[in-house]
């Protein structure tokens, strides 16, 4: 098993006409990803990479019974395209697109809430189910099937967990990319829950920031209700103050967010910390045999 | 993007947020004119820079001036003035060099009765913006928040709705506000909401907010900041964009659509990604290391913009080595490699360079660099990477 998505998920991307649309929707289907079409308002009739375009995310689910979007829709008119994608019950919506403005993104967070889609991101990687299902812009080739659940709130970062985590043997069941702004639809909490009920996923790893709370949640949630091991990674330990760290969402304001009270709660939890980015994947491995 | 106090107050005016009448002044002559122009009672002269903390803080050049000053003259308004342009002043939030005062605004006064505290944020827990306020008007706000967070008062509120009247009435009551004060605090509080969410603000502060011997809510203070990501449904707001308060390096960074930050030390960091440019900067430093930047060059960056990134990161004269540090995603090692080659033949590499690549094209980028004569240590991993530029300054 795997969570969110696998080999029967069918994928349809919104904003396929772009480029970067279409360079992915290369890059899924390469890996495998049962890509079943497009949406891009106004090109319906369209075809990109041999999948038919729609005007709308209706006719495509129709058409195409897709379950599954991926977005890369500018972020002048992302949330309209996020809103429209719940709006057609497609229970898993991947936002990648970056710097979707934050108010926005509170209208969207109160319609998926509301809603029985999943909404991924934004301003995120986006999800993958190794050797199944890609669903954004991570690289294929690093991902190892295995049993380490991922999940994280930087892209590359994430990269490079998944990359120790492979070559450690260990693999991955699903990495999903939270994203790095402010308001995300899917919190570590969300997925927590998920990998714990997965029976294929034996642990998980975590990658954090600063900024927010997120992980001090996260680290309350695994303390209360998450019996697999688990590790984790903080970055930015030597970030200023004030500054935003390019994620939007990567700030230390009024003194809060650092890395060091995250490092704490998750300390507190029992979670393994990483204390280098080139230490995760063997946190993970030092986790999984404390737990034995 | 921060504002000065003078435009934000501006915007709170045209949104029925009262202010006090003020005047520019760059000039000590105009700040004597902008006195009388004012009737010639009691005034404050302000320094107009992007940092709190102006009042407690002082001058490099002259340690017994403070950066707000109160007059009662004419004379006085212009000496304050001189006191303060041209000069740079050290608060909590500028760092030890300060920032210069290019301009000051010179207020009326007003009959204060009570300072209190009023900030509005986006509340990341509940995903609403939070309308914040406090008793504890004029002090340190982050303070207060840290070792007495129960007086602290919050409100939560729908972008499209706005603050309730009864959450403004729960408020008041909490903040000891009462009578036609109440009636004002609606009106003022709710203008205030007004202007975050129209303007796609991502913080404001009011500090102090006054309530005046009359019983009405002034707002003493005005700072307010915008979400770069809405810009471009404001594009009105760019003229109020104050390039002088900004680091240059940052601003053509931003221009050439880079991710930068500087900091203080001399290892340069040119890094994918916003986490891994983090985690970068904290791996340096984990071997001894101080990084000089943080620097994420995205995931669509082309040729020319890497090199860009390369331009800024050497132009710091504190940089004594360079690491990359990429893994390929959206991002390519070709392109990285590429413009290795450009930025060597056109900027030239003064310091040593470590170059880390993995993921999307790793092999031929690798090759690029193999196949070019520019001089570069190649790391196999993170741990690799950051000893290696470690010992290169040793």
């Amino acid at each position: 098993m795997s969570i969110l998505i696998d080999k029967n998920t069918k994928v349809i991307c919104q904003g396929i006409t772009g480029s970067v649309g279409e360079f992915h929707t290369k890059g899924c289907l390469e890996y495998g990803t049962k890509m079943v079409g497009g949406v891009t308002p106004g090109k319906g009739g369209q075809t990109v990479q041999g999948l038919p375009v729609f005007d709308t995310v209706d006719e495509a689910v129709a058409q195409t019974g897709a379950d599954a979007t991926m977005i890369f829709v500018p972020p002048a008119f992302a949330a309209d395209a996020i809103l429209e994608a719940i709006d057609s019950g497609i229970k898993v919506v991947i936002a990648v697109t970056e710097g979707i403005p934050v108010l926005d993104m509170v209208r969207v967070y109160e319609a998926a809430k509301a809603s029985d889609s999943v909404l991924v991101g934004p301003n995120c990687p986006g999800v993958i189910t190794a050797d199944e299902c890609k669903i954004g812009i991570m690289p294929g080739y690093i991902h190892q099937r295995g049993t380490v659940g991922i999940m994280s709130r930087s892209g590359t970062l994430t990269y490079e967990a998944v990359w120790q985590t492979s070559n450690l043997g260990l693999g991955q069941t699903t990495c999903v990319g939270l994203g790095g702004d402010p308001i995300v639809g899917t919190s570590f909490i969300d997925v927590l829950q998920m990998f714990q009920d997965d029976d294929e996923t034996e642990s998980i790893l975590m990658m954090g920031e600063i900024g927010g709370t997120a992980e001090e949640e996260a680290a309350a949630y695994v303390k209360e209700h998450i019996t697999k091991p688990v590790a984790a990674f903080i970055a930015g330990r030597t970030a200023p103050p004030g500054k935003r760290m390019g994620h939007a969402g990567a700030i230390i304001s009024g003194g809060k967010g650092t890395a060091e009270e995250k490092i704490a709660a998750l300390e507190s939890a029992g979670i393994e910390v990483a204390q280098s980015p080139a230490d995760m994947g063997a946190a993970m491995k030092r986790a999984i045999e404390k737990a034995k | 993007m921060k504002i000065h106090e003078y435009q934000g107050k501006e915007l709170f005016k045209k949104f029925g947020v009262t202010v006090l009448e003020n005047q520019l002044a760059r000039t000590p002559e105009e700040a004597a004119d902008a006195y009388a122009k004012l009737g010639g009672k009691v005034a404050v002269v302000k320094s107009q820079i992007h940092a709190g903390g102006r009042g407690k803080g002082t001058f490099t050049e002259n340690g017994d001036q403070h950066g707000v000053q109160l007059v009662k003259s004419a004379e006085e308004a212009s000496q304050a003035a001189a006191n303060m342009l041209g000069n740079h002043l050290v608060t909590i939030q500028t760092g030890p060099a300060g920032k210069k005062v290019n301009q000051v605004i010179v207020e009326a006064g007003c009959d204060i009765d009570r300072e209190l505290y009023l900030g509005v944020v986006l509340d990341r827990a509940s995903k609403l913006p939070v309308l914040m306020c406090s008793q504890e008007g004029g002090m340190d706000i982050e303070k207060v928040a840290h070792e007495t967070p129960e007086k602290i008062f919050k409100e939560n509120f729908d972008p499209a709705q706005g603050i309730e009247s009864y959450q403004v009435r729960k408020l008041c009551k909490k903040l000891g506000i009462e009578g036609k004060t109440v009636r004002a605090a609606d009106k003022f509080m709710k203008a205030l909401c007004r202007v975050y969410v129209d303007l796609d603000c991502s913080l404001m502060e009011i500090n102090p907010l006054v309530v005046t011997g009359d019983g009405d809510l002034v707002a003493l203070d005005a700072k307010i900041e915008f979400d770069s990501n809405a810009t471009f449904r404001h594009k009105d707001l760019e003229e109020y964009r104050d390039l002088t308060e900004e680091e240059p390096s940052e601003v053509r960074a931003s221009d050439a659509g880079l991710s930068y930050v500087t900091l203080d030390g001399n290892i340069g960091c040119l890094v994918n990604g916003a986490g891994l440019a983090m985690s970068t900067m904290d791996i340096i430093k984990l071997h001894g290391g101080e990084p000089a930047n943080f620097l994420d060059v995205g995931g669509g960056a082309n040729a020319e913009q890497v090199t860009e990134a390369f331009r800024i990161i050497l132009s710091d004269k504190n940089v004594k080595a360079v690491l990359v540090n990429i893994f390929g995603g959206i991002m390519k090692c070709t392109t990285i490699a590429e413009a290795i080659v450009v930025a060597a033949k056109s900027v030239g590499f003064t310091v040593p360079l470590v170059v880390r690549l993995e993921g999307t094209q790793v092999e031929e980028g690798r090759k690029i660099l193999e196949e070019s004569d520019v001089d570069l240590i190649t790391a196999t991993d993170l741990t690799d990477a950051a000893e290696k530029v470690v010992a290169t300054l040793s």
